[in-house]
């Protein structure tokens, strides 16, 4: 929507409620605060960058707001999934645990060893910092709390986050440490095939909302009082996958696999240059995270609870939920290893998540032809999809042979006397 | 296209060597086309330190050596002690040997296993529930000799005190609720698709190689040889206990792995007969060559000179064959003291299972020897 400086839309789309001071949206204060600008007689440029710093501004405390308590959530969770308590000793219930360590990371010595890159090394921080607040902008929080609506927002929640590789890799680069190195080729290999699936994970959600617009696509999950979520479950799984990666989280955490490449590209970054990493690692979780409710989970809204509660704090909570995922999985799973995951990108999703854009596609093209009423082919839409992915990713799985006995759990022998039992076997050696 | 040869120091200051051990690795991409083992940065020069001391004064470095498990480390130096005095150790330290020696062996392999799944990027769960059922087996070990990790318990002769009487009930309840977790750890490891792929087909060590390599413990036995020193060369009271030997059939990592898991249960099975079997009385023989024994009560003595002569003790460690070599010329300190310890020697044939695999697969294999860098290099 093209900016229209007489009535103020295009920086703020959506239905406004009643009274400014409602505050189930916020978006409704910063409206009379643009409107009392525009009365002062200001030019029309005015409104237009001040509410937009407003939205900046507003958008940065939040992100940081929450990752602190993204951190402190994960410590906990993790912490109760291993036995063990977790933080507890800053502030009540440990709460003020990340302020110690922003602290902490802000007042150590940020060293950088003689043969780095200097400047590639300074640009690494900054450059894996950007992307992850960038996609925020097109974030709908509540009705109306958005920084801009972009037509093509789907479009540009990809394409931004994808220049996360290419700083992953300046700092690996720039790092001149073999580990950084290796991690940083791990990264760009592993996130150049998970954009694909990404993409063709989120062109269901776009058939169906028939608009990249992110505001469209929670508006029609509200209109057919449905989420994405039930009509796409194969490409729910996909997409959480591959944001998985993207993020790099457990099981697919090779490209900071501390087991094996140290740190991998942070390796050779302390002090506050490792704080970006790891503050730009839980902005990403965040980015994710909101994108999955945006799309998938619908958004602000939730089948008129958004009446009675904000729709912000709809969206925080499922947010959270989601990032409780990401986080369980971390906490339980270990870690594949990059050919395997490479090889499940290709052979294992990428088939399941192109039927999944021709099935969709179909059902589209039924729902639209045959003029059916939602009521009656959305149910039937779901159920399909939801039987469909179950049979495809057995089917799939049983095809690639994962399903083979030597798949399965096995028990060691147990023998009474000893050098009797003594096997020559040939052994078997997977080649990787 | 040309490539040059990427070469990739893996420690000794790395979180998954397990210590201070360092791999050269020469990569082709991830692949490993070339491995050096550099070894020594631990070195302390025990055997040397050993020969001035005398032989009761050796049992404290036999903790340090593998101090993963330093109740075996015990045990092997004070067999080989013993056969060199000719002292026959009471019927009760026979049967707190065995528990102590299972205790320990429960103890270590849980810490190989659940160090194992955190190699295979398990983030540190697995390794944290395991370290708790390890923290109540030093709890057992704190109440008999007062040390958790150090122990220094076994004496020339017997033990250096008996069992406090709370031992017995704290033990008996710990041994019911070890069953309930192993059927967990089972569960969620062996059956984990993700950690089967991982070991499985890994790291193949065959039953020749590892025969030729001297190979012992697990490792041997992961590879389908049913050799135990508890069966084939009984020691303190192991041959009136019923148990089995665990053999896997492959040899690969999954293998080593799983006859980890199953020498647990094994060490549970065993831990609840020594309990019930253990009969009563002294601790400690008396011994007549020692040179200042307290009066009274058997005790440990705190000198001894043994004959001119030598003994081999050997006994099962958790990590395979440890024995120790020791010659006396009748002085009070050894003439020579020589620790075969199983790190060291199952390190020999990593090699042949890491070349031609991955980085990620190479900190697998180094994770399913289970060495501990102490006793590497000594």
């Amino acid at each position: 929507m093209p900016f229209d400086p007489s009535t103020g839309s295009g920086l703020r789309a959506g239905p406004i409620l009643a009274e400014w001071y409602d505050l189930r949206d916020l978006g409704n204060a910063v409206g009379a605060f643009l409107d009392w600008i525009r009365d002062q007689g200001a030019p029309d440029w005015v409104p237009y960058v001040v509410s937009g710093l407003i939205g900046v501004v507003a958008i940065l405390l939040w992100v940081i707001l929450s990752q602190l308590a993204f951190i402190w959530i994960e410590r906990r969770v993790i912490g109760r999934m291993q036995a063990r308590i977790g933080p507890n000793r800053v502030g009540p219930q440990g709460l003020l645990q990340p302020i110690a360590d922003t602290i902490k990371l802000f007042l150590k010595e940020a060293i950088t060893s003689r043969k780095v890159d200097r400047a590639l090394f300074w640009a690494g921080p900054v450059l894996i910092f950007m992307p992850a607040l960038a996609v925020l902008a097109v974030i709908p929080f509540g009705s109306g709390m958005f920084l801009t609506d972009l037509n093509v927002g789907v479009l540009f929640v990809i394409a931004v986050a994808s220049v996360n590789t290419v700083a992953v890799f300046v700092a690996g680069w720039a790092s001149n440490n073999k580990f950084a190195l290796l991690g940083a080729m791990r990264t760009v290999a592993m996130l150049i095939s998970y954009e694909l699936i990404q993409v063709l994970a989120l062109l269901g959600v776009v058939l169906f909302a028939g608009s990249m617009r992110m505001g469209a696509v929670v508006d029609w999950q509200s209109d057919f009082n449905t989420w994405v979520l039930f009509l796409q479950p194969l490409a729910f799984i996909a997409f959480i996958i591959a944001s998985a990666v993207e993020i790099g989280r457990s099981p697919m955490d090779i490209s900071e696999a501390e087991s094996e490449i140290v740190a991998s590209y942070h390796t050779e970054y302390s002090g506050i240059k490792f704080g970006f990493f790891y503050a730009a690692e839980y902005i990403a979780a965040f980015a994710v995270c909101a994108i999955i409710v945006t799309l998938y989970l619908g958004g602000w809204t939730a089948w008129g609870l958004e009446e009675w509660v904000p729709g912000w704090l709809l969206f925080l909570g499922k947010l959270y939920l989601t990032f409780f995922l990401f986080v369980w999985t971390r906490g339980t799973l270990p870690r594949l290893r990059i050919d395997q995951l490479m090889a499940f990108a290709w052979k294992f999703l990428l088939p399941l998540v192109l039927l999944n854009v021709l099935v969709t596609g179909a059902e589209v093209l039924i729902w639209r032809e045959g003029d059916l009423s939602a009521g009656l082919a959305l149910p039937i839409f779901g159920a399909v999809n939801a039987g469909l992915a179950v049979a495809l990713i057995l089917g799939w799985a049983t095809f690639m042979g994962h399903m083979r006995p030597e798949h399965r759990a096995k028990r060691a022998v147990l023998t009474r006397s000893w050098a009797r039992y003594i096997t020559l076997h040939r052994p078997r050696q997977t080649s990787p | 296209m040309k490539t040059e040869p990427f070469v990739v120091s893996f420690g000794p200051q790395h979180p998954s060597t397990h210590g201070v051990f360092r791999m050269r690795l020469t990569l082709d991409g991830e692949q490993i086309t070339d491995l050096d083992m550099v070894i020594g940065y631990l070195h302390r020069s025990m055997e040397k330190l050993a020969e001035e001391r005398s032989f009761t004064q050796n049992i404290p470095f036999t903790d340090r050596t593998d101090y993963i498990s330093a109740m075996t480390g015990n045990l092997a130096y004070v067999l080989a002690a013993e056969k060199l005095c000719g002292i026959e150790p009471p019927e009760r330290a026979q049967w707190l040997r065995v528990i102590m020696s299972e205790l320990q062996r429960f103890a270590s392999h849980s810490m190989a296993v659940g160090f194992l799944a955190n190699d295979c990027g398990a983030w540190q769960t697995p390794i944290m529930h395991m370290l708790r059922d390890r923290e109540k087996v030093l709890d057992l070990f704190e109440m008999a000799c007062g040390a958790r990790l150090t122990t220094n318990y076994m004496r020339i002769g017997g033990l250096s005190r008996d069992i406090p009487p709370e031992f017995m009930p704290a033990a008996r309840k710990l041994i019911a609720e070890l069953p309930k977790r192993m059927d967990e750890y089972e569960d969620l490891l062996l059956e984990n698709e993700i950690i089967v792929i991982r070991s499985r087909g890994i790291g193949v060590l065959p039953a020749e190689l590892a025969i030729a390599s001297s190979v012992s413990g697990p490792m041997l036995r992961g590879s389908g040889v049913a050799w135990d020193i508890r069966k084939a060369d009984p020691y303190a009271a192991y041959d009136k206990i019923d148990f089995d030997i665990c053999v896997g059939t492959n040899g690969d990592v999954y293998d080593r792995f799983l006859v980890r898991l199953a020498e647990m249960r094994q060490s549970i099975r065993i831990l609840e007969q020594a309990l019930d079997m253990i009969p009563a009385g002294p601790v400690h023989a008396q011994i007549a060559t020692a040179t200042v024994q307290p009066e009274g009560v058997p005790s440990a003595p705190l000198a001894l000179r043994p004959p001119a002569g030598e003994a081999y003790g050997r006994i099962e460690s958790p990590r395979g064959e440890l024995g120790f070599y020791v010659v006396s010329d009748g002085g009070p300190a050894p003439y020579r003291f020589h620790i075969r310890s199983p790190s060291y020697i199952n390190l020999t044939p990593l090699k042949e299972m890491v070349v031609g695999m991955t980085v990620a697969d190479a900190v697998m294999i180094l994770g399913s020897v289970d060495i501990v860098l102490g006793e590497v290099d000594r």
